[in-house]
């Protein structure tokens, strides 16, 4: 059986080293965080390999199929009977797959940024928001109760926040980490709705009575489906409104407006949280979910595939035209998320059926290995030309050999080339596609091309095009180099990773049901799609290997619809319309002033009209006491009328 | 455990206060005052806790009893239930960093304190009282010091603030006063909480008195429309004025809604809970979009305070068990944090001399700590777990999700939809003052002085207690709230 204490460390020394660095980084360890975090982290990372191997080799599988198990219940707030907030670990195979994941991109970030950071004056603070990010990230995965999966959500979201705004003296940092935050509450929102209304019809919030409740056609289903709500019930809204806060989280189309702003932040940082981590929590939280998405809600799932879809086709597009080489990179993510998000979509629950979840599982772990190489490469492209845009480099293959095979490498596998670990993941999506959705399909092969198009181009433009200046030149001496060890090991172990993590018979662990699921490679059905990705590289090898005129001549062709994708179709100005005008000034505004005029104008109105009448009556307090005796003449008069005629 | 401790201890303090020969001494004197408070009140709620684990199941623990006016029934009882323990223990930290942040007040140094220390004996009376006659007597000492501490030691247009304040607070109590005689006439003359709650009072009697002593409480909890002496009264008042008002005495209106209103006309609390339901859901959301549009830290605060007291109200209008617990746990994760976040407010205010947001910019760099404190109230007041706010609020949201009728589920998604809206306007306070480039005049500034850490640390920890380990607050309030949801149900 799992051992508890050892699966807990695995969140709890980034926290330890959290709170370590966060309350006396700046004093005691101004030097040594780096290497306290580090450390940390290495023992987490051997602490979630060794729990992977448990439990898929020692323990986890039972009767042929893995079990989900819960190592470690903790009852941290109590609502009702039944109904608990629940810290708790859940093992099951994605969470465990997500534990390495996690911990593994994580410590590749740590080293790097050894040499990245060296010299911030926040050095200390940096490592201790990533610990911070490392911890959340690993507490959500492990969750073990729908409302812990959300607390510790939010923390990710704020740790995300905290990282973009990094660098906070910068305002478009600070506009950066605002908006993702505030995005992905939008999101949340919908989320939090989600868990409400699932809470209530399952009366519970652990995910494994829930599933079981809300999949078993059971009374409470009954009763749940039957309360509907716009002709949809209570069940699909509330699957639906978790949805959303999964594709807020995971910058699904139209909640991704704040990932290409997230680049803000420290390249290692995006390459942490926002390529291989956090942003694939979205789809996570749908295959955490996924058995009741597919048995009791499968209108939503539908929706998730398509959501999927669109955002994959919009994003490459996009990613074709930017020039600043974290967007493309930040784009081409939110593309590859797509792939995994309606890898879910098209999948069934069980079985062969259930060939798009392992796949979309799949593609996470090979595109957290070749992404988080891409934007740690891309880190050291910045590092030695100091500017983010692809315009400013060419050539730099020379100077950066390392970076430039590792960052090859890492193109390769995400165009989908054999034996590139991207191939076999992107392989098994295809074909899943292929099988249950036919237009999802040919979006999918149409982006697949586009991806190895835009990634390529991205490539030339960095190490090949035109000739570099020469290093040194106006550059300071110090960057004569393409960084040190630790920058440049990580690249390596990631290259390695995403060559190797292709051959992993991923469907052998990780499957919907924990059944085994054989996969099975059809060479005719891989031609298409391989063919397709090297016609990408091509086109952009054609146009961006040497310098020339053609990609200029080939944007003013369609200079209409390039500039309306070079804009990110305008969908920024869309909602900068609504909140600046809708939200501020429609409704803030009037409220502000409705409050301070309307409101406080009725109270200060009513103070005002008593002051004015007691200053009216209180001449009647004259002291004459001739007028006092009418007055009190008068009244006994008047009462007694009121007593003989008007009482009964 | 002897509750009058309570109030002598605040007592002895506020002479000795009064008695001291240089302003050193009053200092000190309060602090130790203060901190005796709360090392009083932590004892309460491990013998509260004890007790209870006990068996004992008394609804109301430590009662005493003194026959005060015999001939009106007025009687001087004393008792304490998990709900009031809950209120003391943030009474008594607020008190502790009160003090230590108004260390520097230099006018009037010895009136000052004296008055802090009043207030804060009567809250501890207000919480502790047993007897409707005697908890309006404390209710009103809660009162007057805030009309004094902020038309001396206030700034702006304190005069105009005090009044208005003190107005709406007294026509507050003024329909209190009123609601309780009336209970007093109805139910055969009795002043007394616990014999008054068995009895079972006219249904008309309700009708008329619940909304008196609803709203008059509900002024002090700035229940719309009548929040308006809210951001008035904090722009204007000191710091500690502020941490003081919008951390004990907004709670006072609070526990009295519940204690009061609710627990004794269980009737009229269902036919009026739909309409406390709208109130506070309009003020929820409304509060929220009006901060939006603030410039003034204070201001910013003020209306969020209306923002998150909506949540308190609206707690209780879902008459479930969950959501009255969540709404007791809302007043103390609110008390600590807007007090805190006054304290900040007023830490940056001294240093910068404006509150006015668009005048500062990159304070993290100079005042690293202050505006670390800065962020996690911030992040606090926009509901992140691991903070109080998350706790209270989620409580609230589920114990409203109870309610399975359409009108309780849009209220809660209404009430949900202000953690969007706080999330815009916390993070543009945040990210105009803590973060971007520094303002040139300001970066010579220092960072907070050792009194003000110690009062920061304080709520900070308070804060962060409730929000990692909840379960003992839950505790500790659930089943005092549990009796009152069972006597309004019926049972």
């Amino acid at each position: 059986m799992p051992n508890a204490t050892l699966i807990a460390l695995i969140p709890l020394l980034p926290l330890a080293g959290f709170l370590l660095l966060g309350l006396f980084g700046r004093k005691y360890f101004k030097k040594s965080s780096g290497i306290i975090g580090t450390i940390l982290l290495l023992a987490s990372t051997v602490l979630a390999l060794y729990t992977a191997y448990e439990y898929f080799f020692v323990y986890g599988k039972v009767a042929g199929s893995y079990q989900e198990i819960i190592a470690f219940n903790y009852t941290w707030l109590e609502f009702s009977k039944g109904v608990s907030i629940d810290m708790g670990i859940l093992l099951d195979p994605i969470s465990v797959m997500m534990l390495v994941v996690v911990t593994f991109v994580s410590l590749m970030v740590h080293i790097y940024s050894l040499g990245y950071m060296k010299g911030e004056e926040r050095f200390p603070t940096y490592y201790s928001f990533l610990a911070l990010f490392t911890f959340s990230m690993l507490g959500l995965v492990i969750s073990s109760n729908l409302f812990q999966i959300y607390i510790f959500w939010e923390l990710v979201g704020v740790s995300s926040f905290l990282l973009i705004g990094y660098y906070y003296n910068k305002p478009s940092a600070v506009a950066a980490c605002k908006k993702a935050f505030i995005v992905t509450r939008f999101a949340d929102l919908g989320f939090l709705i989600g868990i409400l209304i699932l809470s209530y019809s399952s009366g519970t919030l652990d995910f494994n009575t829930m599933i079981d409740t809300l999949t078993s056609s059971g009374s409470t289903q009954a009763k749940a489906a039957a309360s509907t709500f716009l002709g949809a019930s209570a069940l699909t809204w509330g699957a639906a409104l978790v949805f959303i806060g999964g594709a807020g989280k995971s910058a699904m189309f139209p909640l991704h407006i704040w990932l290409p702003d997230a680049m803000e932040g420290p390249t290692p940082v995006s390459a942490l949280i926002h390529a291989a981590t956090m942003v694939v929590a979205g789809v996570f939280l749908v295959a955490r979910l996924f058995p009741v998405f597919s048995i009791t809600t499968p209108g939503v799932l539908e929706i998730v595939g398509w959501v999927g879809a669109v955002s994959a086709i919009i994003a490459a597009i996009i990613a074709c035209t930017q020039t600043d080489i974290k967007r493309v990179l930040a784009y081409s993510t939110m593309s590859q998320i797509g792939f995994m998000m309606f890898a879910l979509g098209v999948s069934g629950y069980g079985g062969e059926a259930g060939l798009g979840y392992t796949a979309s599982m799949f593609h996470l772990f090979t595109h957290a290995m070749f992404k988080a190489l891409l934007f740690l490469g891309a880190g050291a492209v910045i590092h030695y030309v100091h500017s983010n845009d692809m315009r400013d480099m060419g050539g730099l293959r020379k100077f950066m050999p390392i970076t430039h095979i590792t960052f090859l490498i890492a193109c390769l596998a995400i165009a989908g080339i054999p034996p590139f670990a991207g191939f076999f993941s992107k392989e098994e999506i295809l074909l899943a596609a292929y099988h249950n959705n036919t237009a999802i399909y040919y979006i999918a092969l149409f982006t697949s091309g586009l991806t190895a198009f835009y990634m390529f181009r991205l490539y030339f433009s960095i190490f090949w095009n035109k000739t570099p200046s020469p290093p040194g030149e106006g550059r300071g001496e110090a960057h004569h180099s393409e960084g040190g060890f630790s920058m440049m090991m990580p690249l390596i172990v990631l290259a390695i990773g995403a060559i190797a993590a292709g051959f992993i018979p991923f469907g052998h662990f990780v499957t919907s049901d924990g059944t085994r699921l054989e996969s099975h490679f059809d060479l005719q059905f891989s031609i298409l799609p391989v063919a397709l990705g090297l016609a990408g590289i091509f086109l952009a090898m054609w146009l961006y290997l040497k310098q020339n005129e053609r990609p200029g001549k080939l944007t003013a062709s369609v200079y209409g619809f390039y500039k309306t994708a070079y804009n990110k179709f305008y969908i920024d100005e869309i909602y900068l319309f609504i909140t600046k005008k809708i939200l501020f000034n429609l409704i803030g505004r009037p409220a502000a002033w409705f409050d301070r005029n309307v409101v406080d104008g009725m109270i200060n109105f009513t103070g005002n009209t008593t002051a004015k009448v007691s200053e009216g009556i209180k001449k009647v307090q004259s002291g004459k006491v001739q007028s006092y005796a009418i007055y009190f003449l008068l009244g006994v008069i008047g009462l007694a009328v009121l007593f003989i005629y008007a009482w009964k | 455990m002897n509750l009058l401790l309570l109030i002598i201890i605040p007592l002895l303090t506020a002479v000795a206060a009064l008695l001291s020969r240089n302003k050193q001494q009053v200092r000190w004197i309060s602090f130790a005052g203060a901190v005796a408070q709360l090392i009083l009140s932590i004892i309460l709620y491990c013998a509260f806790t004890k007790e209870r684990a006990g068996g004992n199941e008394a609804e109301m623990l430590f009662e005493q009893n003194y026959a005060l006016f015999p001939a009106w029934h007025i009687n001087f009882h004393l008792g304490v239930d998990g709900i009031s323990i809950a209120m003391i223990l943030l009474t008594s930290f607020v008190v502790v960093a009160g003090v230590l942040v108004s260390w520097n007040i230099e006018k009037m140094t010895k009136e000052f304190y004296f008055l802090l220390i009043l207030l804060s004996l009567g809250a501890y009376g207000f919480f502790i009282s047993l007897d409707l006659f005697v908890l309006f007597f404390f209710l009103e000492i809660a009162v007057i010091p805030k009309y004094l501490l902020i038309g001396i030691w206030g700034s702006g247009k304190k005069e105009y603030s005090a009044n208005k304040l003190a107005l709406m607070l007294m026509g507050g109590s003024a329909l209190v006063l009123v609601g309780i005689l009336g209970l007093y006439f109805s139910s055969g003359h009795s002043f007394d909480l616990l014999s008054l709650s068995k009895i079972k009072i006219a249904e008309d009697t309700q009708r008329i008195v619940f909304p008196l002593l609803f709203v008059g409480f509900g002024v002090f909890t700035a229940i719309f429309p009548l929040h308006t002496w809210v951001p008035d009264g904090h722009s204007s008042a000191p710091t500690a004025g502020s941490m003081f008002l919008a951390g004990i005495s907004m709670k006072l209106g609070g526990y009295g809604c519940l204690r009061v209103a609710a627990y004794l006309m269980p009737e009229a609390a269902h036919q009026y809970s739909n309409i406390i339901i709208i109130l506070s859901s309009i003020a929820i959301l409304y509060g929220a979009f009006a901060t939006m549009m603030q410039k003034d830290l204070k201001y910013i605060n003020a209306y969020s305070s209306v923002s998150h007291c909506g949540f308190v109200l609206l707690g209780i209008g879902m008459l479930t068990t969950t959501a009255v617990t969540g709404a007791v746990m809302q007043m103390v994760s609110h008390g600590l944090m807007t007090a805190l976040f006054f304290a900040v407010i007023g830490m940056i205010y001294d240093r910068t001399h404006t509150r006015q947001v668009s005048e500062m910019g990159g304070l993290m760099k100079v005042m690293p700590f202050i505006s670390t404190v800065f962020f996690i109230v911030g992040l606090c007041s926009l509901g992140l777990p691991g903070l109080s706010g998350f706790v209270a609020e989620m409580t609230i949201f589920m114990g409203s999700w109870e309610n399975a009728s359409a009108f309780h589920r849009i209220a809660t998604i209404a009430a949900c939809m202000s953690i969007v809206v706080t999330a815009v306007y916390i993070l543009r306070a945040i990210g105009q003052v803590a973060m971007g480039p520094i303002k040139k005049n300001q970066s010579q500034l220092r960072d907070a002085t050792w009194n003000e850490k110690l009062a920061a640390i304080i709520l900070v920890a308070g804060i962060i207690v409730i929000g990692i380990i909840p379960g003992w607050l839950n505790d500790l309030v659930r089943p005092a709230a549990e009796i009152i949801m069972n006597k309004i149900a019926g049972k």
